[in-house]
Protein backbone atom coordinates (compact mmCIF):
# COMPACT_ATOMS: atom_id res chain seq x y z
CA UNK A 1 0.00 0.00 0.00
CA UNK A 2 1.56 3.72 -0.97
CA UNK A 3 2.41 5.47 1.78
CA UNK A 4 1.00 8.94 2.71
CA UNK A 5 1.99 12.24 4.91
CA UNK A 6 1.66 11.38 8.49
CA UNK A 7 -1.25 13.64 8.24
CA UNK A 8 -3.28 11.38 5.67
CA UNK A 9 -2.70 7.81 7.55
CA UNK A 10 -4.15 9.50 10.44
CA UNK A 11 -7.49 10.64 8.82
CA UNK A 12 -7.53 7.15 7.17
CA UNK A 13 -8.13 5.33 10.61
CA UNK A 14 -11.43 4.30 11.76
CA UNK A 15 -11.29 4.59 15.12
CA UNK A 16 -14.53 2.61 15.86
CA UNK A 17 -12.96 -0.14 14.23
CA UNK A 18 -12.01 -1.88 17.45
CA UNK A 19 -15.69 -1.72 18.12
CA UNK A 20 -17.02 -3.26 15.14
CA UNK A 21 -14.39 -6.08 15.81
CA UNK A 22 -15.85 -6.70 19.21
CA UNK A 23 -19.22 -7.16 18.25
CA UNK A 24 -18.07 -9.74 16.35
CA UNK A 25 -18.15 -13.21 17.89
CA UNK A 26 -14.62 -14.22 18.48
CA UNK A 27 -13.42 -10.36 18.15
CA UNK A 28 -14.13 -9.62 21.86
CA UNK A 29 -10.73 -10.02 23.16
CA UNK A 30 -8.90 -7.46 20.77
CA UNK A 31 -8.84 -4.74 23.07
CA UNK A 32 -6.72 -6.57 25.53
CA UNK A 33 -3.79 -7.43 23.74
CA UNK A 34 -0.28 -5.93 25.16
CA UNK A 35 1.60 -6.61 22.34
CA UNK A 36 4.00 -9.34 24.06
CA UNK A 37 4.50 -11.13 20.57
CA UNK A 38 3.95 -14.78 22.28
CA UNK A 39 1.49 -15.69 19.50
CA UNK A 40 4.15 -14.14 16.80
CA UNK A 41 6.65 -16.72 18.68
CA UNK A 42 4.48 -19.56 18.87
CA UNK A 43 3.14 -19.56 15.37
CA UNK A 44 3.92 -22.32 12.81
CA UNK A 45 3.34 -19.76 9.84
CA UNK A 46 5.52 -17.46 10.98
CA UNK A 47 8.27 -19.76 11.51
CA UNK A 48 8.20 -20.88 8.08
CA UNK A 49 7.30 -17.77 6.66
CA UNK A 50 7.84 -14.32 8.87
CA UNK A 51 5.26 -12.22 5.90
CA UNK A 52 2.39 -13.85 8.46
CA UNK A 53 2.72 -11.71 11.97
CA UNK A 54 -0.38 -12.14 14.07
CA UNK A 55 0.99 -9.69 16.59
CA UNK A 56 0.77 -6.72 14.14
CA UNK A 57 -2.55 -7.56 13.04
CA UNK A 58 -3.70 -6.90 16.35
CA UNK A 59 -1.86 -3.34 16.65
CA UNK A 60 -3.23 -2.63 13.46
CA UNK A 61 -7.31 -3.46 14.16
CA UNK A 62 -6.32 -1.90 17.45
CA UNK A 63 -4.80 1.50 15.81
CA UNK A 64 -8.34 1.23 13.36
CA UNK A 65 -6.44 0.11 10.09
CA UNK A 66 -9.81 -0.79 9.08
CA UNK A 67 -9.32 -1.49 5.05
CA UNK A 68 -5.68 -2.46 5.51
CA UNK A 69 -6.78 -4.95 7.46
CA UNK A 70 -10.04 -6.22 5.65
CA UNK A 71 -8.43 -6.61 2.38
CA UNK A 72 -5.09 -7.94 2.99
CA UNK A 73 -4.26 -11.54 2.53
CA UNK A 74 -2.38 -12.34 5.59
CA UNK A 75 -5.82 -12.71 8.09
CA UNK A 76 -6.35 -15.73 5.62
CA UNK A 77 -3.33 -17.29 7.00
CA UNK A 78 -4.08 -18.52 10.79
CA UNK A 79 -3.79 -22.19 10.46
CA UNK A 80 -6.22 -22.08 13.54
CA UNK A 81 -3.49 -24.73 15.30
CA UNK A 82 -4.59 -22.72 18.87
CA UNK A 83 -1.20 -22.75 20.10
CA UNK A 84 -0.95 -19.41 20.92
CA UNK A 85 -4.92 -19.33 22.15
CA UNK A 86 -3.23 -21.33 24.59
CA UNK A 87 -0.50 -19.30 25.70
CA UNK A 88 -1.59 -15.58 25.56
CA UNK A 89 -1.18 -14.41 28.73
CA UNK A 90 -4.44 -12.25 27.82
CA UNK A 91 -6.73 -14.52 26.08
CA UNK A 92 -6.96 -12.77 23.12
CA UNK A 93 -8.18 -16.04 21.26
CA UNK A 94 -6.12 -15.14 18.32
CA UNK A 95 -7.48 -17.81 15.79
CA UNK A 96 -10.78 -16.94 16.81
CA UNK A 97 -10.27 -12.91 16.33
CA UNK A 98 -8.85 -14.06 12.87
CA UNK A 99 -11.88 -15.64 11.92
CA UNK A 100 -14.24 -12.42 12.96
CA UNK A 101 -11.88 -10.34 10.91
CA UNK A 102 -12.41 -12.79 8.10
CA UNK A 103 -15.85 -12.70 8.74
CA UNK A 104 -15.94 -8.90 8.56
CA UNK A 105 -13.34 -8.81 5.33
CA UNK A 106 -16.16 -11.03 3.87
CA UNK A 107 -19.29 -8.84 4.08
CA UNK A 108 -16.46 -6.35 2.66
CA UNK A 109 -16.11 -8.32 -0.65
CA UNK A 110 -12.79 -9.82 0.34
CA UNK A 111 -13.52 -13.10 1.05
CA UNK A 112 -10.80 -15.59 -0.28
CA UNK A 113 -11.72 -17.46 -3.02
CA UNK A 114 -10.62 -21.01 -1.78
CA UNK A 115 -12.74 -20.75 0.65
CA UNK A 116 -15.71 -19.92 -1.61
CA UNK A 117 -14.58 -22.51 -3.24
CA UNK A 118 -15.37 -24.79 -0.73
CA UNK A 119 -18.59 -22.82 0.69
CA UNK A 120 -19.61 -23.68 -3.16
CA UNK A 121 -18.64 -27.30 -2.95
CA UNK A 122 -20.71 -27.66 0.52
CA UNK A 123 -23.64 -26.07 -0.98
CA UNK A 124 -23.69 -28.46 -3.64
CA UNK A 125 -22.74 -31.63 -2.45
CA UNK A 126 -23.25 -31.30 1.26
CA UNK A 127 -19.77 -31.98 1.71
CA UNK A 128 -16.06 -30.81 0.84
CA UNK A 129 -15.41 -33.27 -1.52
CA UNK A 130 -17.85 -34.82 -3.64
CA UNK A 131 -19.55 -38.31 -2.88
CA UNK A 132 -19.83 -39.36 -6.71
CA UNK A 133 -21.38 -43.37 -7.82
CA UNK A 134 -17.86 -43.83 -8.65
CA UNK A 135 -16.91 -43.34 -5.24
CA UNK A 136 -19.85 -45.43 -3.78
CA UNK A 137 -18.65 -48.09 -5.85
CA UNK A 138 -15.33 -47.65 -4.42
CA UNK A 139 -16.54 -48.16 -1.06
CA UNK A 140 -18.55 -50.67 -1.38
CA UNK A 141 -15.45 -52.34 -2.74
CA UNK A 142 -14.10 -51.78 0.27
CA UNK A 143 -17.05 -52.67 2.71
CA UNK A 144 -17.99 -49.56 3.01
CA UNK A 145 -21.46 -48.07 3.16
CA UNK A 146 -22.64 -45.97 0.24
CA UNK A 147 -23.40 -42.10 1.43
CA UNK A 148 -25.66 -39.71 0.06
CA UNK A 149 -24.52 -37.29 -2.59
CA UNK A 150 -26.45 -34.57 -2.16
CA UNK A 151 -27.45 -32.87 1.23
CA UNK A 152 -30.50 -30.41 -0.13
CA UNK A 153 -30.61 -28.88 3.90
CA UNK A 154 -26.89 -27.56 3.94
CA UNK A 155 -27.79 -25.97 0.74
CA UNK A 156 -31.08 -24.26 2.40
CA UNK A 157 -28.77 -23.17 5.72
CA UNK A 158 -26.03 -22.17 3.56
CA UNK A 159 -28.85 -19.51 1.08
CA UNK A 160 -29.93 -18.54 4.63
CA UNK A 161 -27.04 -16.69 5.78
CA UNK A 162 -24.33 -14.23 4.33
CA UNK A 163 -22.15 -17.85 3.45
CA UNK A 164 -24.72 -18.20 0.43
CA UNK A 165 -24.52 -14.56 -0.56
CA UNK A 166 -20.81 -14.52 -1.20
CA UNK A 167 -20.76 -18.48 -2.44
CA UNK B 1 -17.09 -57.52 28.94
CA UNK B 2 -17.59 -54.21 30.65
CA UNK B 3 -17.54 -51.71 27.72
CA UNK B 4 -19.88 -53.37 25.58
CA UNK B 5 -22.60 -51.28 24.88
CA UNK B 6 -20.75 -48.64 23.47
CA UNK B 7 -22.47 -47.47 20.53
CA UNK B 8 -22.31 -44.13 18.93
CA UNK B 9 -22.95 -42.23 15.75
CA UNK B 10 -20.21 -42.75 13.62
CA UNK B 11 -19.33 -39.04 12.19
CA UNK B 12 -17.38 -39.32 9.13
CA UNK B 13 -17.31 -35.12 8.04
CA UNK B 14 -16.06 -34.50 4.34
CA UNK B 15 -12.64 -35.81 4.03
CA UNK B 16 -12.76 -39.39 5.03
CA UNK B 17 -15.04 -40.98 3.21
CA UNK B 18 -13.68 -39.48 0.11
CA UNK B 19 -10.23 -39.29 0.63
CA UNK B 20 -9.06 -41.42 3.46
CA UNK B 21 -11.05 -44.75 3.56
CA UNK B 22 -8.27 -46.35 5.25
CA UNK B 23 -9.10 -45.02 8.36
CA UNK B 24 -12.92 -45.34 8.27
CA UNK B 25 -12.27 -48.93 7.22
CA UNK B 26 -9.37 -49.51 10.33
CA UNK B 27 -11.95 -47.64 12.49
CA UNK B 28 -14.90 -49.89 11.57
CA UNK B 29 -13.11 -53.22 11.71
CA UNK B 30 -11.01 -52.17 15.24
CA UNK B 31 -14.46 -51.11 17.08
CA UNK B 32 -16.42 -53.94 15.88
CA UNK B 33 -13.38 -56.01 17.67
CA UNK B 34 -13.42 -54.40 20.56
CA UNK B 35 -16.98 -53.95 21.10
CA UNK B 36 -18.49 -49.99 19.87
CA UNK B 37 -21.02 -50.45 17.58
CA UNK B 38 -21.01 -47.07 15.21
CA UNK B 39 -23.88 -46.24 13.66
CA UNK B 40 -24.57 -44.87 10.25
CA UNK B 41 -26.39 -41.75 9.83
CA UNK B 42 -26.92 -41.22 6.30
CA UNK B 43 -28.30 -37.26 6.90
CA UNK B 44 -24.96 -36.08 8.51
CA UNK B 45 -23.15 -33.79 6.52
CA UNK B 46 -20.44 -31.18 6.79
CA UNK B 47 -19.35 -30.41 9.72
CA UNK B 48 -19.28 -26.53 9.41
CA UNK B 49 -15.73 -26.10 10.02
CA UNK B 50 -14.68 -24.76 6.24
CA UNK B 51 -17.18 -22.05 6.51
CA UNK B 52 -16.44 -20.56 9.92
CA UNK B 53 -14.25 -18.39 8.42
CA UNK B 54 -16.69 -16.98 5.56
CA UNK B 55 -19.90 -16.66 8.44
CA UNK B 56 -19.47 -18.19 11.60
CA UNK B 57 -23.33 -17.99 12.12
CA UNK B 58 -23.60 -20.63 8.88
CA UNK B 59 -21.14 -22.91 10.46
CA UNK B 60 -22.45 -22.58 14.08
CA UNK B 61 -25.93 -24.13 11.94
CA UNK B 62 -24.56 -26.69 10.15
CA UNK B 63 -22.76 -28.16 13.47
CA UNK B 64 -25.88 -27.67 15.30
CA UNK B 65 -27.56 -29.78 11.93
CA UNK B 66 -25.25 -32.56 13.08
CA UNK B 67 -25.68 -32.83 16.34
CA UNK B 68 -29.93 -32.51 16.18
CA UNK B 69 -29.62 -35.50 13.81
CA UNK B 70 -27.69 -37.95 16.39
CA UNK B 71 -30.24 -36.12 19.25
CA UNK B 72 -32.82 -37.61 17.10
CA UNK B 73 -31.62 -40.86 17.44
CA UNK B 74 -30.94 -40.91 20.88
CA UNK B 75 -26.96 -41.59 20.25
CA UNK B 76 -23.67 -39.34 20.97
CA UNK B 77 -21.64 -38.83 17.96
CA UNK B 78 -17.78 -40.21 17.72
CA UNK B 79 -15.84 -38.41 14.83
CA UNK B 80 -12.33 -39.02 13.44
CA UNK B 81 -11.22 -36.24 12.16
CA UNK B 82 -10.17 -33.68 14.67
CA UNK B 83 -11.56 -30.39 12.87
CA UNK B 84 -15.06 -31.83 13.04
CA UNK B 85 -14.41 -33.12 16.87
CA UNK B 86 -13.47 -29.07 17.70
CA UNK B 87 -16.24 -27.27 15.49
CA UNK B 88 -18.82 -30.15 16.64
CA UNK B 89 -17.82 -30.14 20.16
CA UNK B 90 -17.44 -26.09 20.52
CA UNK B 91 -20.62 -25.55 19.13
CA UNK B 92 -22.32 -27.85 21.47
CA UNK B 93 -20.54 -25.54 24.28
CA UNK B 94 -21.96 -22.65 22.83
CA UNK B 95 -25.97 -23.86 23.22
CA UNK B 96 -25.20 -25.41 25.99
CA UNK B 97 -24.04 -22.68 28.04
CA UNK B 98 -25.76 -19.44 26.07
CA UNK B 99 -29.54 -19.58 26.35
CA UNK B 100 -29.54 -17.09 23.75
CA UNK B 101 -27.51 -18.64 21.10
CA UNK B 102 -29.98 -21.98 21.74
CA UNK B 103 -32.70 -19.70 20.88
CA UNK B 104 -31.52 -18.69 18.04
CA UNK B 105 -30.43 -22.43 16.65
CA UNK B 106 -33.53 -23.58 17.26
CA UNK B 107 -35.80 -20.97 15.71
CA UNK B 108 -33.36 -21.30 12.43
CA UNK B 109 -32.85 -25.40 12.78
CA UNK B 110 -37.10 -25.28 12.44
CA UNK B 111 -36.60 -23.63 8.97
CA UNK B 112 -35.60 -26.97 8.11
CA UNK B 113 -37.67 -29.36 9.77
CA UNK B 114 -34.39 -30.17 12.51
CA UNK B 115 -33.91 -29.11 15.86
CA UNK B 116 -31.46 -29.32 18.86
CA UNK B 117 -31.43 -28.56 22.56
CA UNK B 118 -28.01 -29.59 23.60
CA UNK B 119 -27.53 -33.57 24.98
CA UNK B 120 -25.46 -35.06 22.70
CA UNK B 121 -22.14 -35.74 23.43
CA UNK B 122 -18.80 -36.05 21.06
CA UNK B 123 -15.69 -38.00 21.22
CA UNK B 124 -13.16 -38.42 19.02
CA UNK B 125 -12.44 -42.29 18.15
CA UNK B 126 -8.81 -41.71 20.43
CA UNK B 127 -10.79 -40.58 23.19
CA UNK B 128 -13.48 -43.31 23.15
CA UNK B 129 -10.79 -45.96 23.18
CA UNK B 130 -8.90 -43.80 26.02
CA UNK B 131 -12.17 -43.44 28.31
CA UNK B 132 -14.41 -45.68 27.31
CA UNK B 133 -12.05 -49.04 26.55
CA UNK B 134 -9.34 -47.85 28.75
CA UNK B 135 -5.30 -48.63 28.17
CA UNK B 136 -5.35 -51.47 30.08
CA UNK B 137 -7.85 -52.96 28.42
CA UNK B 138 -6.45 -52.29 24.75
CA UNK B 139 -2.79 -53.64 26.13
CA UNK B 140 -4.60 -57.24 27.26
CA UNK B 141 -6.61 -57.64 23.67
CA UNK B 142 -3.36 -56.94 21.58
CA UNK B 143 -2.01 -60.14 21.60
CA UNK B 144 0.73 -59.16 18.45
CA UNK B 145 2.86 -56.81 20.63
CA UNK B 146 4.42 -54.78 17.36
CA UNK B 147 7.63 -54.40 19.51
CA UNK B 148 9.52 -54.26 16.70
CA UNK B 149 8.63 -50.98 15.12
CA UNK B 150 9.12 -47.34 16.44
CA UNK B 151 6.50 -44.81 16.19
CA UNK B 152 5.97 -40.94 16.18
CA UNK B 153 2.66 -39.79 17.63
CA UNK B 154 1.47 -37.06 16.06
CA UNK B 155 -1.16 -35.33 17.94
CA UNK B 156 -2.22 -32.47 15.15
CA UNK B 157 -4.01 -29.28 17.04
CA UNK B 158 -8.09 -29.89 17.36
CA UNK B 159 -7.49 -32.96 19.02
CA UNK B 160 -5.90 -31.43 22.10
CA UNK B 161 -6.98 -27.30 21.60
CA UNK B 162 -8.40 -25.09 22.23
CA UNK B 163 -7.98 -27.38 25.73
CA UNK B 164 -10.86 -25.29 27.49
CA UNK B 165 -13.36 -26.88 25.09
CA UNK B 166 -11.91 -30.20 25.78
CA UNK B 167 -11.98 -29.96 29.86
CA UNK B 168 -8.09 -30.44 29.45
CA UNK B 169 -8.26 -33.98 29.17
CA UNK B 170 -4.46 -33.66 28.15
CA UNK B 171 -1.80 -31.13 28.70
CA UNK B 172 -1.82 -29.12 25.30
CA UNK B 173 1.97 -28.37 25.92
CA UNK B 174 3.16 -31.93 26.51
CA UNK B 175 0.58 -34.08 25.43
CA UNK B 176 0.71 -37.65 26.61
CA UNK B 177 -2.74 -39.66 26.04
CA UNK B 178 -1.66 -40.67 21.82
CA UNK B 179 1.97 -41.90 23.44
CA UNK B 180 -0.13 -44.20 26.04
CA UNK B 181 -2.59 -45.61 22.72
CA UNK B 182 0.84 -46.38 20.92
CA UNK B 183 2.76 -48.09 24.10
CA UNK B 184 -0.11 -50.44 24.43
CA UNK B 185 -0.02 -51.58 21.26
CA UNK B 186 3.42 -52.70 22.14
CA UNK B 187 5.04 -50.52 19.91
CA UNK B 188 8.14 -48.04 21.02
CA UNK B 189 6.82 -44.62 21.15
CA UNK B 190 9.58 -42.21 19.72
CA UNK B 191 9.86 -38.80 21.26
CA UNK B 192 11.06 -35.91 18.51
CA UNK B 193 11.73 -32.16 18.31
CA UNK B 194 8.84 -29.53 17.31
CA UNK B 195 6.31 -32.58 18.28
CA UNK B 196 3.58 -30.76 18.71
CA UNK B 197 3.72 -28.69 15.66
CA UNK B 198 0.71 -28.34 13.20
CA UNK B 199 0.56 -30.32 9.83
CA UNK B 200 -0.09 -26.67 8.19
CA UNK B 201 -3.27 -28.66 6.41
CA UNK B 202 -4.30 -25.09 7.41
CA UNK B 203 -3.07 -22.90 5.24
CA UNK B 204 -2.86 -25.36 2.41
CA UNK B 205 -5.75 -23.78 0.42
CA UNK B 206 -4.45 -20.02 0.94
CA UNK B 207 -0.69 -20.37 0.84
CA UNK B 208 0.78 -23.98 -0.29
CA UNK B 209 4.85 -23.29 -0.16
CA UNK B 210 3.87 -22.37 3.44
CA UNK B 211 1.59 -25.31 4.03
CA UNK B 212 4.36 -27.48 2.81
CA UNK B 213 7.14 -25.94 4.35
CA UNK B 214 5.52 -26.56 7.89
CA UNK B 215 4.93 -30.62 7.15
CA UNK B 216 8.43 -30.59 5.72
CA UNK B 217 10.01 -29.80 8.92
CA UNK B 218 7.76 -32.76 10.80
CA UNK B 219 8.75 -35.05 8.05
CA UNK B 220 12.75 -33.59 8.90
CA UNK B 221 12.24 -34.12 12.68
CA UNK B 222 10.27 -37.68 12.36
CA UNK B 223 12.94 -39.07 10.13
CA UNK B 224 15.98 -37.68 12.40
CA UNK B 225 14.38 -39.52 15.39
CA UNK B 226 14.59 -42.82 13.69
CA UNK B 227 11.06 -43.55 13.65
CA UNK B 228 9.76 -46.60 11.25
CA UNK B 229 6.18 -44.30 10.82
CA UNK B 230 4.61 -41.27 12.03
CA UNK B 231 1.00 -42.00 13.83
CA UNK B 232 -1.88 -39.81 13.07
CA UNK B 233 -5.91 -39.14 13.93
CA UNK B 234 -6.71 -36.71 11.76
CA UNK B 235 -7.35 -37.44 8.05
CA UNK B 236 -5.96 -33.35 7.14
CA UNK B 237 -2.75 -34.60 8.56
CA UNK B 238 -2.30 -37.75 6.58
CA UNK B 239 -3.18 -35.27 3.55
CA UNK B 240 -0.13 -33.55 4.27
CA UNK B 241 2.24 -35.97 5.13
CA UNK B 242 1.38 -38.91 3.65
CA UNK B 243 -0.52 -37.49 -0.20
CA UNK B 244 1.83 -34.23 -0.08
CA UNK B 245 5.27 -36.00 0.93
CA UNK B 246 6.27 -36.45 -2.67
CA UNK B 247 5.65 -32.76 -3.75
CA UNK B 248 7.83 -31.64 -0.66
CA UNK B 249 10.21 -34.35 -1.83
CA UNK B 250 10.48 -32.92 -5.40
CA UNK B 251 10.19 -29.26 -4.38
CA UNK B 252 13.07 -29.34 -1.63
CA UNK B 253 15.27 -32.23 -3.46
CA UNK B 254 14.94 -34.47 -0.12
CA UNK B 255 13.51 -37.76 0.16
CA UNK B 256 11.72 -39.12 3.04
CA UNK B 257 10.01 -42.00 2.43
CA UNK B 258 8.10 -42.01 5.68
CA UNK B 259 5.25 -44.12 5.96
CA UNK B 260 1.82 -42.53 7.70
CA UNK B 261 -0.70 -44.96 9.75
CA UNK B 262 -3.48 -44.61 11.53
CA UNK B 263 -3.83 -45.16 15.35
CA UNK B 264 -6.77 -47.92 14.17
CA UNK B 265 -4.79 -49.14 11.65
CA UNK B 266 -1.40 -49.63 14.22
CA UNK B 267 -3.70 -51.00 16.74
CA UNK B 268 -5.66 -53.33 14.47
CA UNK B 269 -2.77 -54.92 13.39
CA UNK B 270 -1.68 -55.11 17.09
CA UNK B 271 -4.85 -57.22 17.56
CA UNK B 272 -3.94 -59.18 14.94
CA UNK B 273 -5.40 -58.00 11.65
CA UNK B 274 -4.18 -57.83 8.06
CA UNK B 275 -2.57 -55.21 6.46
CA UNK B 276 -5.41 -55.61 3.50
CA UNK B 277 -8.62 -55.76 6.12
CA UNK B 278 -6.96 -52.28 7.20
CA UNK B 279 -6.53 -50.67 4.03
CA UNK B 280 -2.94 -50.61 4.85
CA UNK B 281 -1.48 -49.78 1.23
CA UNK B 282 0.97 -52.09 0.43
CA UNK B 283 3.26 -50.17 -2.01
CA UNK B 284 3.53 -47.36 1.12
CA UNK B 285 4.02 -49.44 4.02
CA UNK B 286 6.11 -52.33 3.02
CA UNK B 287 9.39 -51.49 5.18
CA UNK B 288 7.18 -50.72 7.96
CA UNK B 289 5.13 -54.20 7.38
CA UNK B 290 8.14 -55.97 7.17
CA UNK B 291 9.68 -54.97 10.50
CA UNK B 292 6.41 -56.62 12.27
Amino acid sequence: MKQGRPQSAYTQLDWKFREEVASVPGGENLNKCYQCGTCNASCPVRHIDEKYNPRKIVRMAVLGMRDRVLSSDFIWLCSSCYTCRERCPQDVRLPDLMKALRNLAVKEGHAHPSYLAQAEAIASHGRLYEIEEFDNKRRQKMGLPPLPTKCEEVARILKLTEAGKTA
Amino acid sequence: MRWNGLRYALFLGCTIPARSRDYELSTRRVAERLGIELVDLNEFACCGFPIESLDQEAALLLAARNLGIAESKGLDICTLCSACTSVLTETNRRIQEDGAVRTRVKEKLAAIDKNYTGSTAVSHISRVLLKEVGVEQIEKEATHKLTSLKIAPHYGCHYLKPSDIYDRFDDPEDPKTLHRLIAATGAQVVSYEREKDCCGGGVLAVDENVALGIAREKLQHVKAAGADAICLICPFCAIMYDDNQRKIEAKFSETYGLPVIYYPQLLGLALGMSAQDLGLSRAKTEALLTKI
